[in-house]
């Protein structure tokens, strides 16, 4: 955090992995964005998704596999599930909201989010690829890390995100007979339509006191 | 030597040899065992499905989801600190480990950074909690492969380490300690000195376990030698923590992560093990509780004075960002990562739990081993269910 505010804020190690990524992957790396001294992450195509892996694994020593899944950045049609006791029902013919995307950007609706690390140099990186469709497909990353065999069946069945190539793309936590994708953000917490949720915040100020302080320090 | 010749003979040869041919190649009839859910050596609700050659696994499937809460559903609908409660049900048994790594990717995004005494009480109920953990996981392993008494020990000797913990937090298992810049109270009075105490009980709890499990040799027949991992196969699966320290990758996020926790200024030793069979995951483990107690005997003398809450707002609300934390948890790597749109919840956040990744590992592990060795393999890898479901 400290270093962040440094004014030259060069990361030579982490550069490099972008360099090497550019180098193996050219017009498939779309963006980075290095956070000097703390973290890094890519965005490559989703063309590139299984040469992005490889690149990693082979070229900068990756050999960790962390995790694998994916973000859905339509914002949720119920509102904010926090302002209300019950989770909204959408306004029939309301505008989707505006997406706005994370680190290294985006430009669909799911974006594919992994991290491997390498753990003799400890970096790791983050590697998102936008997913286009409704119902997205991409080429698995079994091949590159079989580890990666049950995080693409709970993004399969989190998502609807299908994997080409996997083995075995069967539910992993819900029942065989499931239907949905309960992570996409229009998927309804049906738990709030049945019961309202009584954690609303009510943070009441101490008597006397004002609220300490405002948001220090720019989080970036 | 006399030839025989009579044909009589020599087709009553060749019977037999055709008979023994068809015993030695005949197989038998393939058979699927269910191992839980109910079973324990699933520590709660893991199905594994084995396909069975005689005694030998041909294909083994974990089956999970009956412990599924939906937490990453759930934390889009919770503000940051309700977030912490949650989440404590992952790991229950070294709950307050949980809780670290989705604090401090909160105070990543929003850059605050707890003072320096709350940062070594995090440390040091960190460590606790690893004690507790793994102290279990010592009389587990032990009671899995037929020897009752560790696991009565274990459980003996943790009620120790919950009393302190409980001390501190007000909760056993689920502490919900951790706040967004710091904690939400100070250790009590006399505590140091307690705790103090206590390690001398997990000290000699660990040297009960050399003499009654390590040495054992029916122990060593049974975990020596199996379920091997090699460090390239085990990395590729994202195995982690004392999995992959036994298959001797130097390799602790307490040593090698990044800031928030305070083990830069402690002395100790990343314990690993060249073998990376069952025995070595089990030897790590016990070495690491050793190693654990000699880093909360440090972090009590050195505790420093100081608040323990930064100056944070009090209804919390995190600027936009993202941030992706992980910590060396009792069972491995645990991260989260926070998406964050500036709301009271949190956008997405992606839990990777060490168990998930660590029983991933199990179809290509337990394939061609034989059952008994299953249970063996199954406990040395050792998991929580709540953080294979989450």
């Amino acid at each position: 955090m400290d270093s962040a505010t440094d004014a030259p804020p060069v990361d030579e190690r982490r550069d490099a992995v972008v360099a090497a990524l550019t180098d193996a992957l050219g017009d498939g790396l779309v963006e980075s964005h290095v956070e000097a001294g703390i973290d890094l992450c890519v965005r490559v195509t989703a063309d590139a998704w299984v040469e992005a892996g490889r690149a990693l694994r082979d070229g900068c020593a990756m050999s960790y596999f962390g995790f694998l899944s994916a973000i859905d950045w339509m914002p949720s049609p119920y509102g904010r599930d926090m302002d209300a006791q019950v989770d909204l029902e959408p306004a029939v013919d309301a505008e989707p909201t505006a997406m706005e995307w994370g680190l290294a950007g985006g430009a669909t609706r799911f974006q594919l989010l992994a991290r491997v690390h390498d753990p003799i140099g400890h970096l790791g990186v983050t590697v998102k690829a936008d997913l286009v469709g409704d119902r997205p497909e991409v080429d698995s990353w079994i091949g590159v890390y079989p580890g990666a065999n049950w995080h693409e069946r709970e993004a399969w069945e989190m998502f609807g995100i299908s994997f080409r190539g996997h083995p075995n793309q069967i539910h992993l936590y819900l029942p065989s007979h499931f239907e949905g994708n309960p992570l996409r953000k229009d998927y309804p917490l049906l738990a709030r339509r049945v019961k309202p949720w009584p954690g609303i915040v009510d943070v009441e100020l101490m008597p006397g006191g004002d609220d300490v302080g405002d948001d220090e320090g720019e989080g970036s | 030597m006399t030839a025989v010749d009579d044909p009589r003979q020599l087709a009553y040869i060749a019977g037999q040899a055709s008979d023994a041919r068809v015993n030695l190649e005949i197989e038998t009839e393939g058979m699927t065992l269910n191992i839980g859910p109910q079973h324990p050596a699933t520590h709660g609700t893991l199905r594994i499905v084995v396909k069975l050659d005689g005694e030998r696994v041909m294909r083994a499937e974990p089956i999970m989801g009956y412990m599924h809460r939906g937490y990453e559903k759930l934390t889009e609908v919770r503000t940051y600190p309700q977030v912490t409660s949650l989440i404590n049900r992952i790991d229950w048994l070294g709950s307050f480990a949980n809780e670290v790594p989705f604090i401090l990717a909160a105070e990543q995004i929003m850059g605050v950074e707890a003072p320096p005494r709350a940062q070594w009480i995090r440390t040091l109920l960190f460590e606790l909690s690893r004690i507790a953990n793994v102290v279990l996981f010592l009389g587990d392993m032990g009671v899995q492969l037929g020897a009752v008494t560790p696991v009565f020990f274990a459980f003996r000797d943790r009620e120790f380490v919950l009393n302190q913990i409980e001390a501190v937090t007000g909760g056993r298992f689920h502490p919900n300690f951790d706040r967004i810049g710091g904690l939400k109270d100070d250790i009590p009075r006399g505590w140091t000195e307690e705790t103090k105490g206590v390690l001398g009980r997990i000290r000699k709890f660990c040297d009960e376990m050399e003499d009654l499990v390590t040495g054992n040799e029916i122990f060593q027949a049974r975990t020596r030698g199996i379920g091997v991992i090699p460090a390239d196969v085990g990395l590729s699966y994202g195995l982690s923590g004392a999995n992959i320290r036994a298959s001797g990758v130097d390799w602790d996020l307490r040593r090698d992560g990044g800031s928030g926790l305070v083990y830069d200024k402690l002395d100790w030793k990343v314990w690993t093990h060249p073998d990376g069979d069952s025995f070595a995951r089990y030897w790590v483990r016990l070495q690491e509780v050793r190693e654990a107690c000699n880093m909360v005997e440090q972090l009590l003398d050195g505790i420093p004075s100081g608040p323990i809450m930064a100056k944070v707002p009090r209804i919390i609300k995190v600027p936009p960002g993202e941030a992706y934390v992980e910590t060396e948890n009792p069972l491995g790597v645990m991260g989260y990562y926070v998406v964050s749109k500036g709301d009271l919840v949190p956008y997405r956040v992606k839990i990777r739990s060490a168990s998930f990744s660590n029983i991933s590992i199990t179809p290509w592990l337990l394939e061609g081993t034989y059952v008994p060795d299953v249970v063996s393999i199954l406990a040395s890898l050792y998991f929580i269910l709540g953080d294979i479901d989450r």
